[in-house]
């Protein structure tokens, strides 16, 4: 009876309006051919309420609170994802009614298992790497052969501290930067042991003088702005800043690596929520976000990749042949995922996090 | 009559004590992150016991009241001059002043918190100003600093200083001075033992209203300030978004407000006062 309460009282998100023929979506902004979505009501006759987030921390939040309403949503694979997967919040997916199923990229689909195994309850949808966005003239200034390919660029102080006075931000994320602080020691990157735990996080406090700030979002503006010369975040948001810069007045030249060592693949997985009100026109939906055409144009769109292989072909040139977007074997062969770990673990990472961070 | 009394303690129980009442049994619940929503209710302290066992909340609770305490000392320093020279300029001219120190609550709080960092940043305004004029080449950054939480806070909360000392200091029967300087005071000592004693009831008005909700700033430090300034409420954001503890997010919330609860009762036993004076 008082969770009942609770999750009446704490129901924030106004529930989108329910019917027969529809289903409620709540999606990244700009991340879905939005003239696709037309067609899907056309085909089926299904009203789309689409709506859209900015973090994956409010998409969490409403999915925890229960009676969100949403039929479909997309987070970020982990850490968002696979704990809200052990949180028991998805319905597993009736693959038999996904026609378009093997459409998908079998080795986006193994990346993506380590967080849902069988791939049973998510779909992949864009994808991306973890990696090393700099402004190309700052750089070439004070490092003329800056191993900007390289995880050194940010965890080698001698390196980085040639950079302390342009900029440098680096993602405000236990989850990302620890486990690339693992892989530049050379250790597994998906590592839960407190010993290897301390030793990233000495590599952190080492080159945390250098670093300008911690922040997961800003380095996007402060890249394109020339207000930071290094950034160590999403591939994604680097090309956001990339083309922004390029657009601006005061041009920046904004480039983007992936670390020769190996990058941490992140993927938005389109799922359906346990309480989903309209799970079967959800299927629906998720079908058609597996259609070919649908995710080629939103790739178009993004500028991503994404996670279905009979799209590539119908990608244009600039994007299906850019090598950061889709990276050549040998750099997708050294691509990572993480596991989730435990709630105790995740309660430690985070607070090693919060103590590197704040340099105690 | 009744109900329009009625009316506000309503609205003080549905949007506050009830909310109030469900953190609370949150907080002392135990965090059950496969269950929606992620809470076991219960009756426990575990939630308080590490909240003063773990160096960092007392940590960033320290820090939050260091910055709000100098934040509010600017505030005042700023505000009473400002405060004074409206509340003795022309009385024509007072409105147009009184506007002008309310004008900036006309855009939206979370914009301009926005317009400073364009201001502060490496190739932001400011900076661009000093390479121009040739006063630094290197100015260094504000943004991403405690400087610039300092100024975020100051600059946001500053109305709220300027209001309260302006009422106090209208309302000030100027034959006190008059007499004052008859029975030879000089202007300054005048101030010190007639207008400042006289003033007090907006000082403390004033600094509360600025201090308290400094306390628990999460926009300003997180927009404007670094990775170093560590405040309770960046601390809460961190324990319910990115740990998803709530239990643990509002027991932190219970102490915030436990910690004002003092400031809080100061000022409204101080605005009682002033009330029963006039």
């Amino acid at each position: 009876m008082s969770r009942v309460f609770i999750s009446l009282l704490l129901a924030f998100a106004a529930a989108p309006a329910f019917g027969q023929g529809s289903v409620n979506v709540y999606n990244w902004s700009d991340y879905i051919a939005e003239d696709q979505l037309k067609s899907f009501t056309k085909d089926t006759g299904i009203r789309v309420n689409y709506t859209t987030y900015d973090s994956n921390e409010i998409l969490d939040a409403k999915l925890r609170t229960g009676k969100s309403g949403y039929d479909v949503v997309v987070p970020t694979a982990s850490p968002f994802f696979v704990r809200q997967l052990t949180a028991g919040l998805y319905r597993p997916l009736d693959k038999a009614k996904l026609k378009n199923w093997n459409n998908l990229d079998p080795e986006i689909l193994v990346a993506l298992a380590k967080y849902d195994p069988g791939n049973t309850h998510g779909i992949p949808w864009m994808w991306g790497t973890t990696g090393i966005g700099y402004n190309v003239a700052e750089i070439r200034k004070r490092l003329p052969d800056a191993p900007v390919d390289s995880l050194s660029m940010i965890f080698d102080p001698a390196v980085v501290s040639k950079f302390k006075d342009c900029g440098v931000m680096v993602l405000d994320s236990a989850t990302d930067v620890f486990p690339a602080a693992l892989k530049y020691l050379g250790l597994d990157p998906d590592s839960k042991k407190p010993d290897d735990l301390v030793k990233a996080a000495d590599v952190v406090k080492a080159v945390r003088p250098f670093i300008r700030k911690f922040h997961s979002s800003e380095y996007i503006n402060a890249l394109a702005g020339g207000n930071i010369c290094l950034a160590f975040g999403f591939s994604g948001d680097v090309f956001q800043a990339r083309d922004r810069a390029a657009k601006a007045k005061d041009k920046q030249d904004i480039a983007y690596a992936i670390p020769k060592e190996g990058s941490l693949l992140w993927i938005d997985v389109a799922a359906i929520p346990k309480d989903a009100p309209n799970p079967a026109n959800a299927l629906r939906f998720l079908d058609f976000m597996l259609d070919p055409k649908v995710a080629a144009a939103s790739s178009e769109l993004t500028g991503y990749a994404n996670g279905n292989k009979a799209a590539f072909a119908l990608l244009p040139k600039d994007i299906s042949s850019n090598p950061l977007i889709y990276p050549p074997a040998d750099v997708r062969a050294k691509f990572y995922t993480i596991t989730a770990g435990t709630p105790e673990q995740t309660r430690e990472r985070t607070r090693l996090w919060t103590a590197v961070k704040t340099g105690r | 009559m009744r109900f329009v009394i009625a009316l506000p303690f309503l609205w003080l129980g549905v949007f506050f004590l009830l909310p109030f009442a469900l953190v609370l049994a949150i907080a002392l619940g135990t965090n059950a992150p496969d269950s929606v929503p992620p809470v076991e209710l219960g009756i426990g302290l575990k939630n308080f016991a590490l909240l003063f066992t773990d160096d960092l909340y007392l940590a960033a609770w320290l820090t939050s009241l260091r910055v709000a305490t100098t934040s509010t000392l600017v505030a005042l320093l700023l505000g009473y001059p400002m405060a004074y020279a409206i509340a003795r300029a022309a009385p024509e001219r007072r409105p147009l002043l009184l506007m002008l120190v309310v004008l900036p609550f006309w855009t939206s709080f979370l914009i301009r918190v926005y317009a400073w960092m364009g201001l502060l940043d490496e190739n932001g305004l400011l900076n661009q100003f000093l390479r121009w004029s040739g006063i630094a080449t290197d100015p260094g950054t504000i943004l991403g600093t405690e400087w610039a939480v300092h100024l975020g806070i100051v600059y946001a909360y500053l109305p709220f200083m300027v209001l309260p000392l302006y009422a106090t200091l209208e309302k000030m029967d100027m034959s006190l001075l008059e007499a004052a300087a008859d029975l030879g005071a000089r202007p300054f000592a005048a101030f010190l033992t007639i207008t400042l004693p006289l003033s007090l009831p907006g000082v403390v008005a004033g600094c509360l209203l600025v201090f308290i909700p400094a306390v628990g700033e999460f926009v300003i430090p997180d927009l404007l300030g670094g990775t170093e300034t560590l405040m309770i409420g960046k601390v809460l954001w961190d324990e319910f978004f990115t740990n998803a503890d709530w239990p643990l997010a509002s027991a932190v919330a219970i102490c915030l407000l436990a910690l004002l609860v003092g400031p809080i009762a100061l000022f409204q036993r101080q605005q009682a006062r002033s009330l029963e004076r006039h």
